[in-house]
Parts: C-alpha cells; sequence; structure tokens
C-alpha cells in the first residue's frame, strides 16, 4: 500500500504540470489547446533522447524549449493564419507525430537501459531515501508552479490573463493579444513537454502513442482540483491543478490496486467524468428548468 | 491634435448587402477640443470612432494624430495615445481580475513601462492607483483586491473612464458611455468626465443621443447623417443655439428630419 501511495503521489505531482499547461491555456486564456497530447510525447522524446545520448540533465530544458515551439505553431496558426484555435492545435498535434518519430530515432519506443536520468542522478546525491522520487517531481512541479503564479503577476502575465478575460479591453489597452496568445501558448506547451520530460526519464521508455488522452487527464485534475479549491485566484488555481493531479492518481491506485473498475475501462471513465464535469452548469439548470416546469405544471388550475 | 482628411468605408463592396458607413469624411481637432456628436440611427458615429481608433483601415483618406500618419497603424498600437469608452460597461475592464490588476493594465501603456514585461504592481504604484481611484469618489480605493465582475455597471464605466485617462491620451473616444447606465448613475459618470477631461485637457469626441447634453457639454457639436457630418458648429456660434434650432439646423444639413429612437424616447 505504501508503495501504491508512494507511485501515486509521483506520477500526481509529474502529470500536474500538464495539467498546470491547461490552467494557464484553457482557464486563463480561455482556448482549448489541443497540441497537449503530441506535445508531451515530444517532451519525453526529446528528453530520452538526450538521456539515451548522456544528457539527462540537458534533455530537460530541451524538451521545455522543443514544447514551447510546438506552442508557437498552434498560436501561429490561429493568430496569424486565422485557423480556427482547436483545429489549430489538432494540425500541429498531426504534424507532431512524424516529429516525434524524428526525435526518437524513427522508432516507435526508445529505452534507457543502463543510462543516467535525472532521477538516478538525484538519487545518488542521497537526499530523500527511498522518497527521492517523490522529491523530485514535487520539486520540479511546485517550482514550476511559483514560477507560473510570479508570472502571471508580472505586466506581461496581467497582459496574458487579460486576453482570455476580456479580448476587446485588450485592444484597446495598447496589447497585442496576437502576442499574448502566443507568450501563453508558448508557455503551456513548454510545462506539458517538461512533464513529458519528466515522465519519460521516470518511466525510462517512451511509446510513441504514450500521449493518447493526455489532454483528458489533464482536464480531469484540473476540474478535480478546483471543485476542491476553488477557483477564485490564480494562486488557488495555480494549487488546485497540483492536489486534483495527486487526487487523479490516487484514486487511479485505488482503482488498479483494488480492481473496482476495470483498469481498461479507466480511459472511458476519466473521459466520463470530464464530460460531465464541464456539461455541470448546463445540467444543472435543466434539472432546474424541469423542476420550475413541473411546479407550473401542478399550478395550472385544472 | 486629430486631423482625418477625407476618409470613406464601405462594408461589403460589390454585395447585396453593400453599406456606404462613411463617406468622404473630413474632421479636424484642435487640442483640447471636446466634441459632441449626434446624428440618426447608423450615421456612422460608431464607424467614425473605430476608423478613429483603427478597427478596421479606411478605404481612402488619411488620419493624422499629433503631427502623425496613423492611417495604417494597428489598433493595438493606436490605443497608447488614445482611450475609449463604449455603451457597454462590460468591454472595458477584465471581470476575472482585481481592480488593482484592471489598472496596471492600462498603466501599461505609459512609455517608460512598455519594455518592463516582467515588472510587476510596486508599492508606488499601488498608492498612486489608490488616489486616482479616490478621485471618483465610489469607494473603489478600499475595494482595489476585489474582482472587477463584482462591480457595477456604473462603478465599472467609472474605473474604465479612469483606466482610459490615467496616462492622458492624445485623444478619448466616448461611445454613448453613460447610455447603459441609470439616470442617477448616467450623471454621475458624465460629471467625472466633465471633470477629467477639463482637468487633463484631454481632446475628446463624445457620440450622445441627448440633446441637452450634446449642448451644454463640450465647445463644439457635429451632427452626422449617411456617413456624413451635415452640421458643425463650435463656441460662441453654438452657445447661442437650442435644441430645437440644433434639430433644425439638422434638417437643413440632411434634407430630413432627425431620426434617432433613442434621441426621440429621451427628448
Amino acid at each position: 500500500m505504501l508503495y501504491v501511495t508512494q507511485t501515486a503521489l509521483e506520477l500526481g505531482f509529474l502529470y500536474a504540470l500538464v495539467a498546470m499547461a491547461l490552467f494557464v491555456s484553457y482557464r486563463i486564456l480561455d482556448i482549448a489547446d489541443l497540441t497537449t497530447d503530441g506535445c508531451f510525447v515530444l517532451g519525453a522524446a526529446v528528453s530520452v533522447t538526450c538521456a539515451a545520448a548522456g544528457h539527462p540533465v540537458l534533455g530537460i530544458p530541451a524538451a521545455m524549449i522543443a514544447g514551447s515551439a510546438a506552442g508557437f505553431i498552434t498560436a501561429f496558426l490561429q493568430t496569424r493564419l486565422g485557423v480556427p484555435s482547436i483545429l489549430a492545435g489538432i494540425v500541429t498535434n498531426t504534424g507532431l507525430y512524424t516529429v516525434n518519430l524524428m526525435a526518437m530515432g524513427w522508432s516507435s519506443n526508445v529505452s534507457l537501459l543502463k543510462q543516467a536520468t535525472v532521477f538516478t542522478m538525484f538519487r545518488d546525491t542521497g537526499i530523500g531515501g527511498g522518497w527521492y522520487k517523490v522529491i523530485l517531481a514535487a520539486f520540479v512541479t511546485v517550482l514550476m508552479g511559483l514560477l507560473v503564479l510570479a508570472f502571471l503577476r508580472t505586466r506581461l502575465g496581467l497582459s496574458v490573463r487579460a486576453t482570455g478575460d476580456n479580448r476587446d479591453m485588450v485592444r484597446a489597452s495598447s496589447i497585442n493579444p496576437t502576442f499574448t496568445i502566443t507568450v501563453g501558448l508558448c508557455l503551456a506547451n513548454a510545462l506539458t513537454a517538461l512533464s513529458g520530460a519528466m515522465v519519460g526519464q521516470y518511466q525510462k521508455t517512451i511509446d510513441i502513442n504514450g500521449g493518447t488522452g493526455i489532454v483528458v487527464i489533464g482536464l480531469a485534475c484540473l476540474i478535480i482540483g478546483e471543485t476542491v479549491l476553488g477557483r477564485r485566484t490564480v494562486t488557488k488555481g495555480v494549487i488546485a491543478v497540483i492536489v486534483g493531479s495527486v487526487i487523479y492518481r490516487m484514486i487511479y491506485a485505488i482503482v488498479l490496486y483494488t480492481k473496482v473498475v476495470p483498469v481498461d475501462c479507466l480511459k472511458l471513465l476519466t473521459a466520463v467524468i470530464v464530460g460531465l464535469a464541464i456539461a455541470a452548469p448546463s445540467i444543472r439548470d435543466w434539472v432546474l428548468f424541469q423542476r420550475r416546469k413541473a411546479t407550473a405544471g401542478r399550478k395550472g388550475g385544472r | 491634435m486629430l486631423k482625418i482628411n477625407n476618409i470613406s468605408k464601405t462594408f461589403n463592396p460589390g454585395t447585396v448587402n453593400e453599406k456606404k458607413a462613411l463617406e468622404n469624411v473630413s474632421l479636424h481637432l484642435l487640442s483640447g477640443d471636446f466634441v459632441t456628436i449626434v446624428g440618426s440611427n447608423g450615421a456612422g458615429k460608431s464607424t467614425l470612432f473605430n476608423a478613429i481608433a483603427g478597427a478596421f483601415f479606411a478605404d481612402e483618406g488619411s488620419i493624422t494624430l499629433a503631427g502623425e500618419d496613423i492611417t495604417f497603424k494597428p489598433e493595438y498600437k493606436r490605443s497608447r495615445e488614445m482611450g475609449r469608452l463604449f455603451q457597454d460597461p462590460m468591454r472595458g475592464t477584465a471581470p476575472n481580475m482585481t481592480i488593482e490588476e484592471n489598472l496596471a493594465l492600462a498603466y501599461l501603456r505609459t512609455a517608460k513601462h512598455q519594455n518592463a514585461f516582467f515588472s510587476r504592481i510596486s508599492k508606488a504604484d499601488r498608492a498612486f492607483f489608490r488616489d486616482q481611484l479616490a478621485l471618483l469618489d465610489m469607494g473603489l480605493e478600499d475595494r482595489m483586491r476585489q474582482p472587477v465582475g463584482l462591480l457595477s455597471g456604473g462603478q465599472r464605466q467609472a474605473l474604465t473612464l479612469l483606466m482610459a485617462t490615467m496616462v492622458p491620451p492624445k485623444v478619448l473616444l466616448l461611445d454613448e458611455h453613460t447610455a447603459a447606465l441609470d439616470p442617477a448613475t448616467a450623471e454621475k459618470v458624465l460629471a467625472i468626465t466633465e471633470d477629467v477631461v477639463s482637468r487633463n485637457k484631454i481632446t475628446t469626441l463624445m457620440v450622445t443621443h441627448n440633446m441637452k447634453n450634446a449642448l451644454s457639454l463640450g465647445n463644439r457639436t457635429i451632427m452626422m447623417d449617411s456617413g456624413r457630418i451635415v452640421f458643425d458648429t463650435r463656441d460662441e456660434e453654438r452657445a447661442g443655439l437650442t435644441v430645437d434650432a440644433l434639430l433644425e439646423k439638422f434638417r437643413q444639413g440632411a434634407g430630413k428630419m432627425l431620426d434617432n429612437d433613442r434621441i426621440l424616447l429621451s427628448n
């Protein structure tokens, strides 16, 4: 059981970066960025390939740069070329499949055998004993959370937030929305790629299809976190994604451990939960309306 | 200050929906002019504002602001030197951000802050915002950490006005900015407008449907119809005009009665 909790914490912190990326793109910029799946694999591919070549640390920033490049393409498609934002993400995502294969040396999976990873390097420092993976994962994620929060309070960060909040106002306050959307999407995809980079070195292997459904899982974490903590301020939002991601992985671990639901069904379950959670306001309105209709019918005086 | 030379704009050219929104409009504003604009439905008042602000580029003609040709300058660049308020109080502020954060964004406009992407709201900024908010006399200075979405329409419009004028713009565009407010609040926002504009001597253009305001505010009034300016009066000549005389001038200029339903309903 301890082992299960530990793994859940490790994965929770590592995947929290994807949820944080979606917080930036979906909540702050109000753009559904579907580059995520491919971008996650891109980060993993770059990082694992670098680690395989003996540069595990270099692999992390390299993955982030690759990720923000992918974000830049998506942003370019939607701001300069007028491609609808969802489609822009899908187009980039499709293209990334080939790019990812290329990054992996044209093979559909790459494994690290004896090569060092950031995790083995950290283990060798002796910090944290058996919890070293949790500590490194938590450190990276919390550090990123703090950096993202600090960024969102700068003037550029405020401009990015305003772009998602009120596009009209942004244009009238001398901010170029094209620029702020680009900055926001580059940041979001750098975070996604960082998550992929860490997960890749953590699992010591990367598969070309390893990112399928990551965007929905990220959204699930975001929504779980917001349900627990509320979403009024950005600080709460950033803490919420980390908490949400850890909770999601705990649930995952419990399902895996107790086998209440067959593990193969977990993605369907996640999709249903996310669908329902996003639909919640409409469902609530519908229920209220039906109730209103029912009372009106009873008072109808027949 | 602002020179508009013969600008024209046609929407949907070559289709059945073709609409000549502006036809050879020329307007020359002196520094410190406060111009009120009245006109019939679809006269091109908002289109004129959009052309000045750069929401689209004019088909013909040119626009100069303080000697600089801005005809092809994009909207977000023009807005460094222009303030604009819309009729809808929701359009000018970001609801999920705090009052302080909204003000900080508006403050971005100043040249010295232009490159300071990573600077944050300083204590000095905060004190400055506080003083500015106190001038509105709405108690907003004690609510700086609250999201703007919690404010009333009037408060939001007053805040937008402050954001547009905190760094005095070269031109201020007010597009019926009090029309969506209740009469008492509208009165108050209008008073704040007069105060801010006269204190900073901002060159201002204001669209209104209230004929009395059109004559009592500012120093110049223009009337528009079908994409043209049909009557332009200023200073002493304007001081002698009554609302009825103004309507008569419109009839002479446009060759028809003023048919703005808002004006008819409000007088």
